[in-house]
């Protein structure tokens, strides 16, 4: 039993590891707030934003860094649409100031 | 930078995307968690950029700048009322943007530091993020164009359930014959281009197929599975890239919307597959039961409706789809803040599938500031029922149905708001059509209840004006 270990097994520790976290995290989550979870959620899976930037990276242009611009383009409109929605949902259920007073 | 040095940074940015989750356990945190989660994804893109500083940095920064500044755009522009679309939309991107990353990735594997020819493991991890995104992206379309109501202009996005004999056959056959090639282009040497494209395309026909056949009320269900196949694939693809942050951030969506599926499921009390093989409300069992032409319904005014709640000392308004469409949720705090002026209780009772996605009530009523103390989970509320003077249900249905208590009805089972235990009942719909499941509701022809036939928003409006 020696040798490297293959990186898919690595892969394969930290994806079970993860869904742990989520599972016991996501249950944490106040029923009220579930669709700004969405939304975060959303937000947070267009990281895959990385992977996007990483093909459309070589310098010299082939068909494959092409489509890795388009999905950079893709995945901003969710990195930036999802966190934001998600503030300005969030700011909605912050505690209001009594009527009458100064904001 | 060295790679390990990356890694680090990724590991950064995955704790504080786990932080952003975790603050969503209350209100009060909720801000500063997606301040985090901002934080983590500022990290994960900048050290990425680092990385391609000697190549194409340029359109990808062009393209970053102009995606952000539609996202920008419409999250400030969006409604609330609007989200369950939004959240749709946003979906489809994520699934197409794996789909591409994964064509960029067998065409050149040097560019994510993957070993060239790709290594068999890391095919199959590709093939399994590549179909999961397909389906994410067409599915999400069909979803977002059935939320939209786009369904009056082109009929694939019809709220009705769109069936056809055989149908499950045909996805099942679909299904298998797309794996088939998947496994194809796993086992074959090298690009293998055009076993990859079938499946893809098949992929992209099956999301389209198994969204279809799902009607309106089911899009809670729909969406919350849609947020967790969008996750998978973000993991699938991390898999293939060996990229640890891609895997934690896709696992943790992934399992978030598996949890917020199943919540959907129970509240409904129907098992995932009957949700996802669809149909339901449209089958020839929902016939409504009894004859309905007998029973009698007395109907009031909005004027009625008022005197009746000024006459009472607690009053619980439970607030359902109609009220989003409606838009009434600025009238429905107007006149909630009138009667807590003149000393009366008020609260409300949200079922977890009002709406059309998880929380979308609650967000609603955030919008229109109504204080989130005042707004309560069914499963808190429920027992308070029966000392409650008045009940307004605003556009709500089958969550209010009492038939759910009653053996052998199709909802038999399902967790209702009590509201049939109140003194008075008002209830406001459009009209006497029944409700999704396409059940006629016992609660309407009760002796203490009271329709107010209208649009939610005009009948708030009117009871308002009473009020005064």
């Amino acid at each position: 039993m020696a040798g490297t270990v293959d990186p898919t097994v690595v892969n394969l520790v930290v994806f079970v590891l993860a869904v742990f976290v989520g599972y016991h995290v996501i249950w944490n989550v106040t029923p009220a707030l579930h669709t700004p979870l969405m939304s975060v959620t959303n937000a947070i899976s267009s990281v895959i934003i990385v992977g996007a930037i990483l093909a459309a990276g070589p310098a010299e242009s082939d068909f494959g860094s092409i489509l890795g611009i388009i999905a950079v383009g893709l995945a901003s409109v969710n990195v930036a649409g999802g966190f934001l929605v998600t503030q300005r949902m969030l700011e909605m259920f912050r505690k209001k100031a009594p009527k009458g007073e100064a904001k | 930078m060295s790679a390990n040095q990356l890694t680090l940074w990724y590991l950064a940015a995955s704790v504080l995307f786990i932080l952003a989750l975790k603050g969503l356990s209350s209100p009060v945190t909720a801000r500063r968690g997606n301040l985090f989660g901002m934080a983590g994804m500022a990290i994960a893109i900048v050290f990425t950029l680092a990385l391609i500083a000697r190549g194409n940095t340029g359109p990808v920064v062009l393209a970053m700048l102009a995606g952000g500044a539609i996202g920008a755009f419409v999250a400030r522009r969006v409604e609330m009322t609007q989200m369950p679309e939004l959240v749709a939309a946003m979906h489809s991107l994520v699934g197409m943007a794996a789909v591409l990353i994964a064509i960029a990735a067998i065409n050149n594997p040097g560019a994510f530091g993957v070993p060239d020819p790709l290594p068999a493991g890391n095919k199959l991890e590709l093939f399994v993020g590549t179909f999961v995104g397909a389906i994410t992206f067409s599915g999400s379309v069909i979803a977002f164009g059935k939320l939209a109501g786009l369904g009056s202009r082109f009929r694939v996005f019809s709220s009705a359930p769109i069936v056809f004999p055989g149908q499950h056959w045909l996805n099942l056959a679909i299904g298998v014959v797309m794996i088939g090639f998947g496994v194809a282009f796993f086992l074959s040497p090298g690009e293998a281009w055009v076993p990859f494209i079938l499946m893809t395309g098949l992929a992209f026909m099956l999301g389209f197929l198994i969204i279809i056949p799902i009607g309106g009320a089911d899009m809670p269900v729909v969406i919350s599975m849609l947020n967790s196949y969008s996750g998978w694939a973000a993991a699938g693809i991390g898999f293939s890239l060996n990229n640890a942050m891609l895997i934690i951030a896709g696992s943790l969506v992934g399992s978030s919307g598996a949890i917020l599926s199943y919540i959907m499921c129970k509240a409904m009390n129907r098992s995932f597959a009957s949700v996802i093989l669809g149909g339901f409300g449209a089958g020839e069992g929902a016939a409504a039961t009894g004859g309905a032409g007998q029973k009698t319904v007395k109907s009031g005014s909005a004027e009625d409706a008022s005197f009746l709640l000024q006459n009472a000392a607690s009053v619980v308004i439970v607030p359902g789809y109609g009220l989003a469409v409606a838009r009434a949720q600025h009238a429905v705090k107007e006149m909630t803040d009138m009667l807590v002026e003149q000393g009366i209780g008020v609260r409300f009772a949200i079922h977890p599938v009002a709406g059309r996605m998880p929380g979308h009530m609650n967000v609603l009523l955030a919008e229109a500031e109504v204080p989130y103390e005042q707004v309560f989970e069914m499963e808190d509320i429920n027992g308070e029922m029966g000392t409650t003077d008045v009940v307004l249900v605003l556009g709500a249905n089958d969550v209010v149905n009492p038939l759910a208590y009653e053996k052998g009805s199709p909802i038999y089972g399902m967790p209702i708001i009590d509201v049939h235990k109140a003194r008075t009942v008002l209830v406001n719909k459009r009209s006497m059509a029944a409700g999704y499941a396409g059940l006629d509701n016992p609660l309407f022809y009760m002796e203490r209840t009271m329709m107010v036939f209208g649009d939610a928003k005009k009948v708030v409006e009117d009871i308002l004006k009473a009020l005064h």
